[in-house]
C-alpha cells in the first residue's frame, strides 16, 4: 500500500481509482427473507462515490438489514448488489475483497475488549492488508488523533466511555482505508451528552468526501450532512429525496407520520 | 468518627466538593473482620464454629504429622517404639520407588533431567514476560520430543521399556501429555461442533458425545485389550502410548464442551466486527474469538486439567503402578504392614500440591487477563 493514508482529508478514494462510472454501490431488485419473513422487498439503490446517504425509518423497517447486506453480514436471496465494481455472490473471495473496502461502525461499537485501543486499530491493517506493524501503528495514531483520543491508545475499550468507544470504532474502520463507510445507528446506544462528540466526528469525516451510508435517527445530522435521505418502512424504500425537500415537503403519508412522530418533541 | 465529623463539619461550594478518604469504619482489618466474620448473628455463630473445629483439628494433625512423627527407622515396630505419630520413615525408605517406579537405577538421571527441562519448557508457556519468549516457545514445542527420547531411550541412550515407568513419574508423564494435547484437540472439536459444515459438525458432535458417554476406565480397558485387534498383527503398539491417547481423547471431549461454553458467551457483534474488517475465519477465531472464549473458560479448563491429572491414577486398572499403585503395593511389605494412613496421606499431599498450584496459576491468569470490562 504505497498510498497509505494518514489523513481524513485523503481518506476518500480518488475518482481515478473507482472502476467504471462513479456508482460505487448498485443494488438492483434485491430481496431478502429471514425464514418466511420478507424483510427487504425489491430494493433499488444506487450510491455515487462521495455521496452521503442517511437511511431512516421505524424500527423493524429493514434499514439495518439493508446496510448489513452491503458488506454481506446478511445474505440476500434475490437481486444483485455490486460494490466498487465487485458483485456480491457466495464467492468468499469477492466477499473478502468488498469487506476490505467497506468499513462498518456498529450500534454497540463491537470493539475487541481483549485488545488495547491501538491494537483494535492496527489489527485489520496488519492481518488483512499486510501492513508492517510500525506503519499500521503510525496510521492508527493519526486516526486516533483525528477522532481526538490519541491519549487513550494504550487503554482497553472497557476503560473508555461510550462516546470514546464509538470514536475508536470509527478510527478502527478508517485505519483500513475504506472507500465506503457504513454506520448502523452509531449513536443509538449513547448517552445524550456523548452523541454530539460522535456526530462531530462523523460530520468531519463527511467533509473529507468519504462515501457514507448512515442508519440513524439523528435528523439534525441528516439535515447538515446528507446528500440524500432514504425513508424505509416495512422492508421497502418508501421515499428518497434531498434533505430539504424530504423534511419540508414529504410526499408519502407514511413519511409524514414518521417525521411528525420523531420531530414532535 | 473524627473524620466523619470533619467532613460533615466542613462546607464546600456546589461543584467543589473534593473526594475524601473513607472513614476508618469502612476500611482496615477490624472493619474487614466486623463486616466479613461477625456481620450478623448467623455469621458470628459460623465463625465461632469454624474456629472451634480448627482448634480441634489442627493441633491433633500437627501432633500426628510432625511432633510425634518418626522420620528414621527400619520397620514399623521400630517407628512405633520411638513415637506414636506418623511413621514417615516408611515413605522415606521407599521414596525412590514412589518417584521413579521401576525405572532402572543407573538411568534415573534421565528422569531428573527431563523434569528440569519440563520446568524450563513450562516457564515461557506460563509467563509472558520472559525474555526472548518467542525463541523459548520453540524450545517448549520441541520439548515433548526431547522428553520422549530421554525417557524411552534409543538413539544412543539405553532403551527403557515403558512398563518400567511408574510412580510419580508415570502420573506426570500421562498428566502432562494429556494436558498439552487435550487443549488444542478440544479447541478444534469445539469449533467443529459450531461449524457450518455438516460433516465436520456431525463428526465433532458424535466424538464428543461418545467420549462423554463412556467411563474412562472402559476406554483404558479398550486401549489395553481391544486396540490390538485393530492394528495389524505383529505391530508393537506400546501400551503406554495407547493409554496416553485414550486419556488425551477423553480429556479433549470434556475440554471441547468447556470451550464451547466460552465460545457461546462471545457476543455476535464480535464475530460481525471481525467479519466486517475482512478477517478470514481462522484469523478471526485466533485473534478475536478464541482469546476471549478461552479467557472465559479458564476455570473450566483448569477444572478439566485437574480432573485429568487425578484420573491418571486409573492406570492401575491396566496393571501399571503410578504413585498410588506403588503405595498400595508397598503396603504388602510385612516389615511395614499397617501404615496405609501414611501412604495415602503422602499421595494425597502430592496430588494436592500439584492441583493447588494449577488452580493458583489459573487465578493468576484470570487476574492478569482482566482488561477492565
Amino acid at each position: 500500500m504505497s498510498e497509505q493514508v494518514h489523513d481524513l482529508s485523503q481518506a476518500a478514494p480518488s475518482l481515478l481509482s473507482s472502476k467504471g462510472d462513479d456508482d460505487i454501490i448498485q443494488i438492483n431488485a434485491m430481496h431478502k427473507w429471514y425464514g418466511d419473513f420478507h424483510v427487504l422487498k425489491n430494493i433499488n439503490l444506487t450510491v455515487k462515490s462521495k455521496e452521503r446517504i442517511v437511511i431512516c425509518g421505524p424500527s423493524g423497517s429493514g434499514k439495518s438489514t439493508l446496510i448489513r447486506c452491503i458488506n454481506r453480514l446478511e445474505e440476500h436471496q434475490q437481486g444483485d448488489i455490486i460494490v466498487d465494481g465487485i458483485e456480491l455472490t457466495n464467492d468468499l473471495k469477492n466477499i473478502d475483497l468488498i469487506r476490505r473496502e467497506v468499513g462498518m461502525v456498529f450500534q454497540h461499537f463491537n470493539l475487541f475488549p481483549h485488545l488495547t485501543v491501538l491494537e483494535n486499530c492496527t489489527l485489520g491493517p496488519i492481518w488483512v492488508r499486510q501492513t508492517p506493524k510500525k506503519l499500521a501503528e503510525e496510521t492508527a495514531m493519526k486516526f486516533l488523533e483525528k477522532v481526538k483520543i490519541p491519549e487513550q491508545a494504550l487503554k482497553f475499550p472497557g476503560q473508555l466511555s461510550g462516546g470514546q468507544q464509538q470514536r475508536v470504532a470509527i478510527a478502527r474502520s478508517l485505519c483500513m482505508n475504506p472507500k465506503i463507510m457504513l454506520f448502523d445507528e452509531p449513536t443509538s446506544a449513547l448517552d445524550p451528552e456523548m452523541i454530539k462528540e460522535v456526530l462531530d466526528t462523523m460530520i468531519e469525516l463527511a467533509e473529507t468526501g468519504m462515501t457514507m451510508l448512515c442508519v440513524t435517527h439523528e435528523m439534525g445530522f441528516a439535515k447538515t450532512v446528507a446528500d440524500r435521505v432514504i425513508f424505509m418502512d416495512g422492508g421497502e424504500i418508501i421515499e428518497e429525496n434531498v434533505p430539504d425537500d424530504f423534511f419540508d415537503n414529504p410526499q408519502h403519508e407514511r413519511t409524514k407520520l414518521f417525521l411528525s412522530q420523531i420531530l414532535a418533541h | 468518627m473524627s473524620q466523619a465529623t470533619m467532613s460533615s463539619g466542613q462546607t464546600y461550594k456546589p461543584g467543589e466538593h473534593p473526594s475524601l478518604p473513607p472513614p476508618s469504619s469502612v476500611k482496615g482489618p477490624i472493619a474487614w473482620a466486623k463486616e466479613n466474620l461477625f456481620g450478623s448473628i448467623t455469621n458470628t455463630l459460623l465463625t465461632l464454629l469454624a474456629l472451634y473445629f480448627l482448634y480441634k483439628i489442627i493441633p491433633a494433625l500437627a501432633q500426628w504429622m510432625y511432633v510425634d512423627a518418626v522420620f528414621t527407622g527400619e520397620s514399623r515396630n521400630d517407628c512405633r517404639a520411638q513415637a506414636p505419630g506418623a511413621c514417615w520413615a516408611f515413605i522415606g525408605s521407599r521414596l525412590k520407588l514412589f518417584i521413579y517406579g521401576f525405572y532402572p537405577e543407573p538411568e534415573r538421571w534421565r528422569v531428573n533431567l527431563s523434569a528440569v527441562l519440563l520446568i524450563l519448557a513450562l516457564i515461557p508457556v506460563l509467563f509472558d514476560n520472559v525474555p526472548h519468549r518467542g525463541k523459548a516457545l520453540i524450545y517448549s514445542c520441541v520439548y515433548p520430543l526431547i522428553a520422549a527420547w530421554l525417557l524411552v531411550g534409543g538413539f544412543g541412550l539405553t532403551r527403557v521399556p515403558t512398563d518400567q515407568f511408574g510412580g510419580l513419574m508415570l502420573n506426570v508423564v500421562i498428566g502432562v501429555t494429556g494436558i498439552v494435547f487435550s487443549l488444542p484437540i478440544g479447541i478444534c472439536l469445539a469449533l467443529g461442533r459450531r461449524s457450518n459444515l455438516p460433516i465436520i459438525r456431525i463428526l465433532s458432535v458424535s466424538f464428543i458425545e461418545f467420549i462423554r458417554g463412556v467411563p474412562l476406565i472402559t476406554l483404558l480397558f479398550v486401549a489395553a485389550v481391544m486396540l490390538s485387534y485393530f492394528v495389524p498383527p505383529g505391530t508393537n503398539f506400546d501400551l503406554l502410548v495407547r493409554m496416553l491417547i485414550m486419556v488425551t481423547l477423553f480429556a479433549s471431549g470434556y475440554m471441547a464442551e468447556v470451550i464451547r461454553g466460552g465460545l457461546q458467551a462471545i457476543p455476535r457483534g464480535q464475530y460481525e466486527a471481525a467479519d466486517a474488517m475482512g478477517l478470514k475465519y481462522w484469523q478471526s477465531m485466533r485473534l478475536i474469538v478464541l482469546p476471549q472464549a478461552l479467557k472465559i473458560s479458564i476455570p473450566g479448563i483448569v477444572n478439566t486439567f485437574i480432573g485429568l491429572y487425578k484420573d491418571t491414577t486409573l492406570v492401575i486398572v491396566i496393571g501399571r503402578l503410578d504413585i498410588l499403585g506403588i503405595g498400595n503395593s508397598s503396603l504388602a511389605d510385612s516389615k511395614w504392614q499397617g501404615l496405609s494412613t501414611e501412604v495415602y496421606v503422602f499421595v494425597a499431599v502430592f496430588f494436592f500440591i500439584s492441583c493447588f498450584l494449577m488452580s493458583r496459576y489459573s487465578l493468576y491468569l484470570e487476574k492478569k487477563l482482566h482488561s477492565g470490562h
